[in-house]
Parts: structure tokens; sequence; C-alpha cells
């Protein structure tokens, strides 16, 4: 772990300052608060000390302009942080579009990792520092979190969807995975390390690795072997919609609702796809669930996403 | 008829006498006392699971117990402290014995109800008690699915079972509560006479009926699932286990103001009567109650920052998260004001005072942490959290507890404890707080999650520290327990008004007679009236 000091996490992602700074800047407030109330209470206790049993106070009942002075101050400071973490919450949530994708999948009570060119990791996450990275996490079982204190993000795994989460490392070094929510016998054992490396010796790793395929090919292999692609065929000709292009797009479903096909929609049509079907087909496809595991259900999207949107199809030449 | 009346002159805790006559009671005293046994044994039951969660964490490694035991514990740890202990602790017992007495009445609107709450109770802790000793439960007490309906295999459903039963005890406390307020004040009792003890209950029993059914329904329902298999939390059946957690929370942030409020609400009392002066800003105290009540219902989603919530819904209830500082600091603010050019004496409530107010400001500014979302990403389900709930549940919740009971004591029993001890013990138990928790501040802030059984080794100094303080803490708590039953044996006996306090409360004898009052009280003049109060009926030291 690289050195830092004892009592604070080392730093290593591009967000890992701007969670501190605004750490920093609610721990002033906060201490001055604390400060100013205690010194109050002490100073008071010590200045107004009763003297004789029967002492009373003086004849006090409030004030309104110091009621109004301590709403309006704390209102406003609670405000300021609020916009603050907002604003770093949204860096947090949006990946920049250049981001490296890899695929995490959690269960009980381990971490599976694939990198786009097939390798694989258990409980490890090699990653190239000063180069967005963007997870995509589903779980085989129950909730988890997939927590690295060191970038100071986190994000919980949840079984039936997917979610993000991106960094990017900007120290090179070993630092922790933790899972962070609660799963069972083995919760504190489901831990790992992230391993960031100098871009040149994140390509040796990777050359080093045992691919098995990369992310695409299996989901491609998937396409076939499952049959998907009895029925999603390029020349439009099967009983299901051709997937290119379908990624990103807006889909029109046979309630005319209109939704953006971002992966966990692309998760739901394969898992659960009476829920949402697109307009003009029939609900005949068959569920996936349980016949496809997590892993494969991310290689398949990996794949679907590479699909390009079928050519205009030559005018019927019928008469 | 005549016969009758004498004993109802008597004093609550002499007539009628046998075991028989307090189980089948309905006077709100004798429930209050029941309740205060109760929740004392759970006390120590929780307090052990907790000495177990700290002598495991004195070495990074799990070695002590296994994982499924550690497990075990903290879910137990927590279960028995939130549902059996803390909510029921400050409504239940001083709220119970002083609600009615406050705005001079004879009793609660449903003396029956009264007593079938405390059943209820007993039932509840019996079938979660039954949980324990059938294996155990290993959710944590947030039962969070789908590891609790469909994972967990451990005794979830009696566990929840448990929970759902001791939730009616809270519902009909607060229905009892509301309605006695309604009704039943004194003439000349306005709602702005009305002592903050009185507010604080209020706003705590809105919070009580509205809020307990949802999370009563809510683990019913994961038993239902976990039996019948029918698809709400499971996303393999066709359910969405995030919506447990909304459900969930939807209550169970409410409930921490179930577990501040009234001691927020003692803490007024408390500050007004050792400054001897009437309470700064009494109408913003009041409110404060209220809004606190109020905006708690819209703040759950903070507990759902990282949780696949959507953002949009993110903000909203981080923006009304931070909203609720402003009540809690406006508080803070009227508590000191009062203590300015006060006449304030140095006995063991005050410390009880200092001790609350230290702890529940670190325990509030460190909310403010948490809602804020960008910085909650990384602490949430840390040992920042752990700490955070802590000074507000334990620090401000049980501190306010403590000091109410040292305040109420002479009045409940009619003794007068030993003054140096109380003080001892609450600066035992305001030091031993702080080594225990402030260094799971830090530890949280480098990352150690939360319900670890084993953690890294940089982590071990942090937890060496808090374990510690945990046996400081532990001291300090059970002194109080045999100062408090020595008194009751060989304390003094205590006057009417030992503090020279204001209030219905001190002008009847202690302990009071089973009827309250011996004619009926007209009020007449505002609360905290200490301009005219009577002098304390023992000296000051
Ligand atoms: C029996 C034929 C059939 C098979 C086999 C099948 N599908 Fe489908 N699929 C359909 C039909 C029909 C639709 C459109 C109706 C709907 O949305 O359910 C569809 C819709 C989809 C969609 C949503 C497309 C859009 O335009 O929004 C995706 C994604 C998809 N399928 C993926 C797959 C994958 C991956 C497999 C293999 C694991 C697969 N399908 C196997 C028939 C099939
Ligand atoms: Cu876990
Ligand atoms: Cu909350």
């Amino acid at each position: 772990m690289s050195s830092t000091l004892p009592f604070f996490p080392p730093s290593a992602s591009t967000v890992a300052s701007d969670v501190d700074y605004l750490y920093f800047f609610i721990l002033g407030v906060s201490a001055f608060f604390a400060v100013l109330v205690s010194v109050l209470v002490l100073v008071f206790a010590i200045k107004y000390r009763r003297n004789k049993p029967e002492d009373i106070g003086a004849d006090i009942h409030g004030s309104l302009s110091l009621e109004l002075l301590w709403t309006g101050i704390p209102f406003i400071l609670a405000m300021v942080m609020f916009v603050w973490g907002a604003q770093v919450f949204f860096t947090l949530s949006k990946p920049p579009a250049d981001s490296m994708d890899v695929f995490v999948v959690g269960k009980q009570w381990m971490w599976k990792v694939q990198h786009p060119e097939g390798v694989r990791e258990i409980n490890e996450l090699h990653v190239p520092i000063n180069r967005p990275v963007r997870l995509t996490m589903g779980s085989e079982d129950v909730i988890h979190d997939f927590f690295i204190p060191a970038f100071r993000v986190k994000m919980d795994v949840v079984p039936g969807k997917l979610t993000t989460m991106w960094f990017t490392a900007t120290k090179a070094g070993e630092y922790h995975i933790f899972c962070a929510e609660y799963c069972g016998t083995k919760h504190s054992g489901m831990i790992g390390t992230v391993t960031a490396m100098e871009p040149q010796d994140y390509e040796a790793w990777l050359a080093g690795g045992r691919a098995t395929g990369s992310a695409v090919q299996n989901g491609e292999r998937l396409f076939s072997d499952l049959s998907c692609v009895t029925c999603h065929k390029a020349d439009s000709t099967g009983r299901g919609p051709w997937l290119g292009g379908v990624f990103g797009s807006t889909v029109t479903l046979n309630d005319g609702r209109k939704v953006v096909a971002d992966e966990n929609y692309l998760r739901e049509s394969i898992m659960n796809p009476q829920s949402k079907v697109v307009q003009g087909f029939q609900p005949i496809m068959p569920t996936f669930q349980g016949m496809v595991s997590e892993e494969n259900l991310l290689q398949l999207i990996a794949y679907v996403k590479t699909l390009k949107p079928a050519e205009p199809a030559p005018a019927p030449a019928k008469k | 008829m005549s016969n009758e009346a004498s004993v109802h002159e008597q004093s609550y805790l002499g007539a009628p006498h046998g075991l028989a006559s307090w189980l089948l009671t309905k006077d709100h005293k004798r429930i209050a006392i029941l309740y205060l046994i109760s929740i004392t044994i759970f006390f120590a039951v929780g307090g052990t699971f907790a000495a177990m969660i700290r002598a495991e964490l004195v070495t990074p490694q799990g070695d002590l117990l296994s994982s499924d035991l550690y497990n075990k514990v903290f879910t137990l740890h927590g279960v028995i402290m939130i549902f059996f202990f803390l909510i029921p602790s400050i409504p239940a017992t001083l709220g119970n014995f002083l609600l009615p007495i406050m705005i001079g009445a004879k009793d609660l609107a449903f003396p029956r109800i009264n007593l079938l709450s405390w059943y209820i109770y007993v039932i509840g802790a019996t079938v979660t008690l039954a949980a324990v000793f059938n294996g155990g439960v290993d959710t944590g007490w947030t039962f969070y699915t789908p590891y609790s309906s469909m994972s967990s295999n451990t005794s979830v459903t009696t566990a929840a079972l448990g929970v759902f039963i001791t939730g009616f005890s809270s519902i009909l406390t607060g229905f009892n509560f509301i309605v006695t307020l309604h009704r039943m004040r004194a003439p000349g009792m306005t709602w702005f006479r009305l002592p903050l003890f009185v507010w604080a209950q209020y706003a705590t029993s809105l919070v009580m009926i509205l809020g307990t059914p949802v999370v009563a329904i809510t683990v019913l329902l994961v038993a239902a699932e976990r039996a019948l298999h029918l698809g709400i939390f499971d996303p393999k059946i066709g359910g969405d286990p995030v919506l447990f957690q909304h459900l969930f929370w939807f209550y169970s942030h409410p409930a921490v103001y179930i577990m501040i409020l009234p001691a927020m609400g003692v803490v007024s009392e408390l500050v007004a009567a050792m400054s001897r002066k009437q309470i700064f800003g009494y109408s913003f105290v009041a409110f404060s109650s209220l809004a606190i009540a109020i905006i708690g219902f819209l703040v759950w989603g903070h507990h759902l920052f990282v949780s696949s919530q959507s953002i949009y819904a993110g903000l909203v209830f981080s923006i009304i998260t931070m909203m609720v500082a402003v009540p809690s600091a406006v508080k803070t603010f009227n508590w000191t004001a009062t203590m300015y050019k006060g006449a304030i004496s140095w006995e063991s409530p005050t410390f009880w005072i200092f001790g609350f107010m230290g702890l529940f400001l670190v325990g509030g500014l460190t909310g403010l942490f948490l809602g804020a979302m960008g910085l909650d990403i990384h602490l949430t389900d840390t040992y920042f959290v752990v700490a955070h709930f802590h000074y507000i549940m334990v620090g401000g919740g049980v501190m306010g507890f403590l000091g109410g009971l040292h305040f109420w004591w002479p009045k409940m029993t009619g003794k007068m404890y030993n003054e140096t001890a109380g003080k001892i013990a609450a600066m035992l138990v305001f030091f031993g707080f702080n080594a225990t928790f402030f260094p799971q501040f830090i530890v949280g802030y480098m990352g150690m999650p939360r319900r670890y059984h084993a953690y890294p080794p940089e982590f071990q100094f942090f937890n060496v520290l808090s374990s510690a303080g945990a046996v400081l803490l532990g001291i300090g708590y059970t002194m109080i327990v045999i100062y408090l039953i020595y008194s009751l044996i060989k304390g003094p006996k205590a006057p009417a008004n030992p503090w020279g306090a204001t209030g219905l409360e001190w002008k009847i004898p202690s302990p009071p007679i089973t009827h309250n009052f011996s004619e009926m009280p007209v009020v007449t003049e505002e609360a905290y009236d200490y301009q005219h109060a009577p002098a304390p009926q023992r000296g000051v030291k």
C-alpha cells in the first residue's frame, strides 16, 4: 500500500482530492460550531454558577433576531454543503465517454473481473493510471458493494440490474477493494486489491495474462450458442428485431412507451423479455433467466453493443 | 367508597401490594416502571453483544468468534438496542410516567391500552429472544433483501415477527399520548403552556403512529417472501431488492427521531430547571420538534445514495436532509442561550446535560458529512456511519434518557441517589463514549467498512482504542445501575421538589399518589416561570 499519513487513506484518483476538499470544508465548519457551542456552555456554566440554592436566572424569554440569525446561518451553510456535495456526486456518476470498460460480477463471496481484452481475474483489478475506467457491475446473488477507499468511490452491486461506477487512478500502487454491503458469512472476506499501473506496465500485464477470448468474442459465441441469432438476424428476416444500433437508441414499446436502451434495458430484454416488448413484435422471446450467468450476460451485452445497424433493405423487387 | 379514596391518596408504589397488582396495573406510573425494568434488561443484553463485538475487533484476524457467530452478534446487538431499548426508552418510561402528570391528568386516556402495549412489547421481545435461542439471526438489524428474504438460513422469520409485534406497542403508546394530549389537559393548560418535554413527546408520537405500520408491514413482507416465495424483493422471482430499502428507511430514518426527539425534550426541561431560568425561545424549541418530525419523513433516500436510486431522487433527499440540520441547530443554540445569565447549579443532572450537548453536537454535525452526496459515497457503509449514529442515538438519546432519569428519579422513586456517584458516572460515560466512538470516525474515513469480522491490520490501532473506551463506558453504565438500586434501599427520602423546578410534577409529593393529584390542578402561568419558582428543598453542592 502506498505510504501516506497513518490516519488518512491514500488519495489515488482524480476525484479523491475533490472528495477530500469537501470533507475538510465540512470538518472546518463543524469544528467551528462544536468549539463555539462547547466554549459557550462551559463559560456560562462557570460564570453563572449558582451561589445560593434559591437564586434564579435573569428574566429573559428569547430574541427574535437571534432566532433568525441562528436559523439563517446554518441554513446557508447547509445549502452550500448540499450544492458542493451534489457537484462532486455528479462528477462521480457521469463516466467520461472515452472510459475503458471493465466488467465486475459479485457473488458470495468473491469478485470476478473481466477486462475488455478478455483477461479475467478474481479479487484483483489491474488498471492503467491516467485513464478513466468504467466498471459495469452485476451480482449473482445478494447485494454487494464495490468500494475502493483510495479512489473515494463506492457503488452497490445489485442483483437484477447492472450498476456502473468510474474512476481515473492517478498514482501507481496497490489499494484495497472492500465489499461494503453486508452479504452474509464471509462479507469481510470479500476483499481484493486494485493495482494501478503505468500504462506500459498495464499493456505488458495484459499481454502476459491468460486471455480467454475478449468479452465481445465470448458474447458472439454465446449469441449463437444460445440461438439468439435464429431470431435476431442482420437481414431482419428473424422473428425478432435486428439488434444493431439498438444500444443508446430510443425504443418504442408496444404500449407506446419510449425507453432509452441502456445496459439495464438490454439486461432486462434478455432476462425478462415480457416486461418491455418492442413495438411491432410478438412477445415470443424466451426468458434466459437462470440460463445465462451474470458474467455471460455482461459478455452478451458487450457483443450486442458492437452490432451495427442493418443496411437499409434494398427496395422490394415485387410489383 | 371512602376506603378506595384513601388507597388513592397513598403513594402509587405502596398500594396495593403484590406482584399481581403490578402486572395488572392500569396506573401509567407503574407501567412506566414495568417498562423501565424491561428496557434495562434489554440494554444489558444488547450491551453484552456490544462487548463481544468490541472484544472480537481488538485484533484484525477474526479469531474470537466465527464469522457466522460474529454476524449474529452484531445483528442482535442492533435489533435489541433499537427495537427493545432505544425506541421505547424515553417515551415508554419517562413519557409514560410524566406526560399525564405534566398536563395535570390522572392517567393516560386509555390506561388498559397502555398496559396492553407493555404486554405486546414483552411478547415481541420473547419472540425475538426465541430467534436468538433458535440459532440466531444474521441479517443485520436492517434486514436487507434479498439476503434476508432468500439467502440467509438463520431465524429471520422469527426475528422479523418479533419486530412486527413490538411495533404495535409503540403504535399504541403514540396513539395514547396523542389522544391524552388533546383531551385531558387540565384547565388552563393551553398548548403553549405545555412543558417542552410534552411537545417532544407529541412529535415523537406522530412519528410512531405514522411510521411504525410501514416497517411492520415491510418486515412481514420479508417473512412472507421467505415462506411463500412471493417475489416482492428478490429479483430472481420478479421482485425489487431496492424497494425494501425504501420501505425500510421510510420508517427507520424517522425512528432515529423517535430516539432523539424525546431526549431533546428532556434536555429542554433540564436546562431550564438547572439554570432556574425561562427556556430561551420556547416556541422555536417547540416548533423545531414538529419540524424535525415532519421533515424527518422526507429524507429516507439519503440511505440509498449508492443503491442505484435515481440521482435526481438523490438530490431531493440530500437537500431535505441538509434542512433537518436547521431545527437541530435552533434547539442547540436555544439551550445554550438559556444558560446565559442563568443560575446554574452543578448537580448531577447538569453533568448529563453537558454530556448530551457535547455528544449530540458531534453526532449532528457529522450528519452533514453524510448528507452531502459526494462525500457520502465514500463514507456510507463505513465506520464513519457507525460512529455518527451512535453519537446521535446513544450519545444523544441515551445521555438524554439518563439525564432525565437522574432528574426525575427522586420523583419516581421517592429516593435520592448519591450525588457524587451521579457526577462521576456522567463523566465516565462521556469520556468512555468519546474514546469508543471518536476513533471510528477516523477509521471510517480511512475506509474500514462496517460489519467486518476481520479487517486489514492498519485499522487495528483505532479499533483497540475503541475497545478500550468501551470498557470505560461499560463501567459507567454498570455504576449507574448499582447506585440507583442502592438508592432505593438506602437512599435518603426525596423531597417533593429537590431541584426547585417548575412544572406540575414538582407540586405533588415524591413519589406521587396513585391519582397523581388530590384535587384537579388549575394552571395559571406559562411553563418555566422561574421568576416565581420555589426554592430547592435540598442544598446545592
Ligand atoms: C424465439 C425468438 C427469440 C430468441 C431465441 C431471442 N430473441 Fe430476443 N427478441 C425476440 C423478439 C420477438 C423481440 C421483440 C419483442 C420483445 O421485445 O420481446 C426480442 C427482443 C430482444 C431485445 C430488445 C431489442 C430492441 O430492439 O429493443 C434484445 C436486446 C434481445 N431480444 C436480445 C436477445 C438475446 C441476447 C438473445 C439470446 C440470448 C435473444 N434475444 C433470443 C425474439 C427472440
Ligand atoms: Cu459483502
Ligand atoms: Cu436517515
